[in-house]
């Protein structure tokens, strides 16, 4: 086939929308973000609250899977583990009268200290030990909690007659940006070399002398230490669970299908993912009940193995077969 | 503690390791030989489990006996898994495949589990047979049958795997695909035919482990991940490439996980079998039982 002219004429109207692009995202994000604040202020209604809250959540969740998984190539199995760690942490604190900021940070840094007891010895070694490691983590900490703490963690009285939706919906907002804020921000340090580095080759990362132990370990410091701070926010929002409750697999298992619908390894993904996730369940857990599940494991099966690079690589994908035809 | 109680915790141990290795042994030969790890390995487990209650449920079938019908079962599944799932993630290479296979099967065991719930309930099932109750007294030291007959059956299941993979021609293919896929393609093994026959093997080896599950412990759609996760602690025990070290290594964590279990009690028994993984991957990350 004989190749196509290239012509591509600079008009004062292709320089307006390249610099129209570069606002773009900028600008969306702003959008995005003024909508989260007012909308549900505006409606005020008791499911918005909710329905906002679990999209914050869950990407909260999701990021930082995405922090260790998308950007540092290191799968965990037990994300659960880190979110459920930071709820126990930051719910027992607050409710032994402890001020909820600190038991909300003490959280976070216990979900990342326990992180870093599996992921030091695992992470020397290479293959899936990491993800059997924190797989086990997650699962053994659900069965001791609930043997050992079996009963249903209520609020107490005089926090349940000042229980109000909206601060929490705005604190997971909050950490929800948050989040979303230190993966950019990490991408754009020069940590971010090394980290990408290690999740392309690992050998090859060594041999350019790579500290690749260093840097999977800060990937994980990050990422477990917001997941517990997610589960903090669970554990502040939950009027009664049973505490063993965040340390279900569902967890995990939420983040993994979010992060592969959104796309792994890029920022939009987790928020985009979480959305459409979100709203899904939201149809699906009503329509399917019990089901629901078994359609999203398969759903998520088939993005695996069918379109890893989820909705942004497919936005992306669309993009790239509509300009050669408006530039020639 | 008496000197026979202390003996009976270590008898307890030796029958519960039995199963820890024969669960172990499916796990360790689909990843020796297709180098995938299935966490989907514990819900075949369940579903082995489940067709030897229905077997017992429905025609009143001796559990042991059932076996018969559970092992073909879940050797279907097995292959059927393999063709709709697992081929294509046979076919990706190194990193990649592990990472990949770790991802559907964490996914698929939400399916499997959510199914059985909605197919079987949550109820936990027991099986009740006439022999249930029997058993040895030696010094004070009880064998109840239904354990004795576990341990007999793993014992069993681990020698005919032994001599399958040995002495026959098909279980040498399967070991000499491990090896290496590619010298074993050129001397005319079918390695695709292999890989599908090793998955199906390690499914039907799931189903005897959970019918010795289901006889000793009773059965529920939960259970599979445990058994995922005590399967994993055995082969990181055994050496990731040992397959049929995975019987002694079994037996092992039976046996400490019982002793802790009874010093420090029973409620932090789950963390003993962490510590130990992590224990091995800090001083001895080749395994316990494995050859140089």
């Amino acid at each position: 086939m004989a190749q196509r002219p290239f012509k591509q004429v600079m008009t004062g109207q292709q320089t307006f929308i390249d610099s129209l692009r570069r606002w773009l995202i900028p600008f969306g994000v702003v959008l995005l973000i003024l909508f989260a604040v007012i909308y549900p202020q505006q409606i005020d209604k008791q499911n918005i609250w909710n329905l906002f809250f679990l999209i914050c959540l869950h990407t909260t969740l999701s990021q930082s899977w995405n922090i260790l998984a998308g950007f540092a190539g290191q799968t965990s199995l037990g994300h659960a583990a880190f979110f459920g760690i930071g709820a126990f942490v930051t719910r027992t604190l607050w409710l032994d009268e402890t001020p909820f900021s600190l038991a909300f940070i003490a959280g976070g840094l216990a979900a990342a200290a326990f992180a870093m007891l599996i992921g030091a010895p695992t992470f020397r070694l290479r293959g899936a030990y990491f993800a059997i490691g924190t797989l086990g983590v997650a699962e053994v900490l659900r069965i001791t909690v609930s043997q050992n703490v079996p009963f249903i963690s209520s609020m107490p009285g005089p926090l349940m007659a000042s229980y109000e939706l909206a601060p929490r919906y705005y604190l997971a907002l909050g950490l929800a940006i948050a989040t979303t804020g230190a993966a950019y921000l990490l991408l754009r340090s020069p940590w971010s070399l090394g980290i990408l580095a290690v999740r392309e080759d690992e050998g090859a990362a060594q041999a350019m002398g790579v500290h690749v132990l260093r840097h999977k370990l800060l990937a994980l410091a990050l990422s477990s230490f917001f997941a517990g701070l997610a589960g903090g926010v669970f554990a502040f929002q939950q009027i009664s669970y049973y505490p063993s409750a965040p340390f279900s697999a569902l967890w995990t298992f939420d983040a993994l299908l979010i992060a592969f619908v959104g796309g792994l390894g890029t920022l939009a993904g987790p928020v985009i993912g979480a959305i459409f996730f979100i709203l899904v369940r939201q149809q699906l857990a009503v329509t399917l009940v019990e089901i629901h599940q078994v359609v999203f494991g398969i759903f998520f099966i088939v993005i695996v193995l069918v379109f890893p690079g989820g909705l942004v690589e497919a936005w992306r994908h669309l993009r790239r077969v509509r300009w050669p035809k408006r530039t020639t | 503690m008496s000197i026979e109680s202390f003996a009976q915790t270590l008898v307890f141990g030796v029958f519960v390791g039995g199963i820890y290795g024969i669960a172990a042994m499916g796990l360790a030969l689909v990843f020796g030989v297709l180098k995938m790890l299935n966490i989907a390995h514990g819900e075949l487990l369940m579903l082995g489990g489940y067709a030897t209650f229905w077997a017992f449920r429905t025609f009143g079938l001796d559990p042991f006996l059932s076996l018969g019908i559970a092992i073909p079962v879940l050797f279907l599944i097995g292959l059927l898994l393999d063709r709709t799932i697992y081929r294509h993630i046979v076919r990706q290479l190194g990193e990649e495949k592990i990472k990949n296979s770790l991802l559907v099967s964490f996914g698929l065991t939400l399916v499997i589990q959510n199914l059985a719930i909605w197919l079987f309930t949550a109820d936990e099932r027991t099986v009740q047979v006439n022999y249930t109750g029997g058993g040895l007294n030696l010094f004070g030291v009880a064998f109840p049958y239904a354990r004795l007959i576990s341990l007999a059956i793993a014992l069993i299941t681990t020698l005919v795997l032994s001599y399958f993979l040995h002495r026959t021609y098909p279980g040498k293919a399967i070991l000499g695909t491990a090896e290496d896929f590619e010298a074993a393609e050129l001397a005319g093994i079918n390695i695709h035919r292999v890989y599908m026959m090793t998955f199906a093997l390690g499914a039907s080896l799931a189903a005897i482990a959970g019918t010795l599950v289901t006889v000793i412990y009773g059965i529920s759609p939960s259970i599979g991940i445990v058994w995922t996760l005590k399967s994993l602690i055995v082969i990181v025990l055994a050496g990731t490439g040992s397959i049929l070290g995975a019987f002694p290594a079994g037996i092992l964590l039976g046996v400490v996980e019982a002793v802790s279990g009874a010093f420090i009690g029973s409620t932090y028994r789950e963390v003993v079998g962490l510590v130990i993984f992590v224990l091995v991957l800090i001083l001895r990350p080749e395994g316990l039982f494995a050859r140089k």
